[in-house]
């Protein structure tokens, strides 16, 4: 058994969604055109998958196994509905931009995989640390994108401008063939990493 | 000439993996032959045409009636799954060789988002059941296009002698940078 410090801790490097696990990968090439997008997806994703993975751990013992997946599908339908009605109200720009992406975070295999492996078989405490550590991977992961293509595609990291007015921006990176290459050799490069700090 | 215009934009212009960023899942996980991704393209095409009709009739007679339109994320997700359930029962009874090909790509298809992608599409962008019709087809066409074009790219990508770091994902991703590339030539062809 794992520490809780341990539950926490995977999502970050690990295990974490983006990078390792390759899961949730439509919103990571989609939304990332800018910093400020990728963070506020990120931020609706932990959300999600926190209260979700808090109430699928509650229901546990009472769901029968053979419709636990139907289940757990409205227990994220409930919340994405909750995110999309409260982005809609309270930044109705960042609503427009993440557009058809947001309903689709019921799809999003993070949180169903999180719900299928992890917070059906254990209890609160762990699954929220569980939530908790994958939802801060998640949020950086979709940041981290969104800066790099962000600075290379305009100059600029959350709106303000960094490169200076000599920069010409690769407009490349801003389109859709920028976010499969920017997000192909990232991948890559954490490979690397990852391989030469030794984590497997 | 619109339905010919919304066809050639769902399979090329705005092709639903390289220009919407739908479907990426299958997309990095099935090409690796070209005969397993047509097979999910064909699953693909043929549920979400079925999931556009029942989600679309379901939308104009259940939910706007009712202004239940906030609902739809949740309605649409469960009518899905349940569709496949019941698209995967009637193939197993009355066509078993259908089955045997699609049959193991179905269950993967209630998490694709494409499909409920294309079906919140449909309803959002107001095309009447026609037109609802031929852009899921288009659609499916083009998600099988682009599944197909890759799978031959990583067919030929396997016996190529490149850094252990960039094999699988990423090259894949990179690979798809370019088929995108590639697609975009074909932007403002055809407006809708």
């Amino acid at each position: 058994m794992s520490t809780l410090a341990q539950e926490f801790s995977k999502g970050l490097l690990k295990e974490n969604p983006t990078f390792r696990l390759l899961l949730g990968m439509c919103p990571t090439l989609a939304i990332t055109t800018s910093a400020f997008f990728g963070f506020g997806m990120g931020v609706s994703v932990f959300f999600v998958l926190l209260c979700s993975n808090i109430v699928i751990s509650v229901i546990r013992n009472f769901v029968p196994d053979k419709v636990r997946m139907p289940a757990y599908i409205l227990v994220i339908a409930t919340f994405v509905t909750i995110t999309d009605m409260v982005l809609n109200a309270f930044v109705p720009e960042l609503h427009k931009a993440l557009g058809i992406f947001i309903p689709l975070i019921v799809v999003n295999c993070i949180i169903m995989g999180r719900a299928e492996a992890f917070a059906r078989k254990n209890n609160v405490i762990r699954s929220i640390l569980d939530a908790l550590g994958m939802g801060v991977g998640v949020t950086m992961s979709l940041t981290l994108v969104g800066i790099i293509r962000e600075l290379f595609g305009a100059g600029s990291i959350f709106g303000y401008n960094i490169m200076g007015t000599a920069f010409e921006p690769m407009g490349v990176l801003a389109t859709p063939p920028g976010a499969f290459i920017t997000l192909g050799i990232l991948l890559g490069l954490f490979n690397y990493a990852f391989k030469r700090l030794g984590i497997e | 000439m619109h339905l010919l215009a919304i066809i050639f934009v769902a399979i090329l212009s705005n092709n639903i993996v390289l220009s919407q960023f739908l479907g990426i899942c299958p997309y990095l996980g099935v090409t690796k032959r070209i005969d397993t991704s047509v097979g999910m393209g064909m699953a693909v095409i043929f549920v979400m045409t079925m999931a556009a009709i029942v989600t679309w009739v379901l939308d104009l007679f259940l939910l706007q009636p009712f202004g239940l339109e906030f609902l739809r994320t949740i309605a649409f997700i469960l009518v899905i799954a349940g569709l496949v359930q019941l698209v995967e029962m009637i193939l197993k009874k009355t066509n078993p060789a259908l089955f045997r090909a699609l049959g193991i790509y179905l269950p993967l298809i209630t998490t694709n988002c494409t499909i409920l992608g294309v079906a919140l599409l449909n309803v959002q962008s107001g095309h009447n059941i026609i037109e609802t019709v031929v852009y899921s087809i288009a659609t499916g066409i083009g998600f099988t296009l682009a599944m197909v074009i890759m799978a031959g790219i990583r067919e030929r990508l396997e016996l190529v002698n490149m850094s252990n770091y960039l094999k699988g994902a990423a090259v894949t991703l990179v690979s798809a940078g370019i088929l995108s590339l590639a697609f975009m030539g074909f932007k403002g062809m055809v407006t809708l």
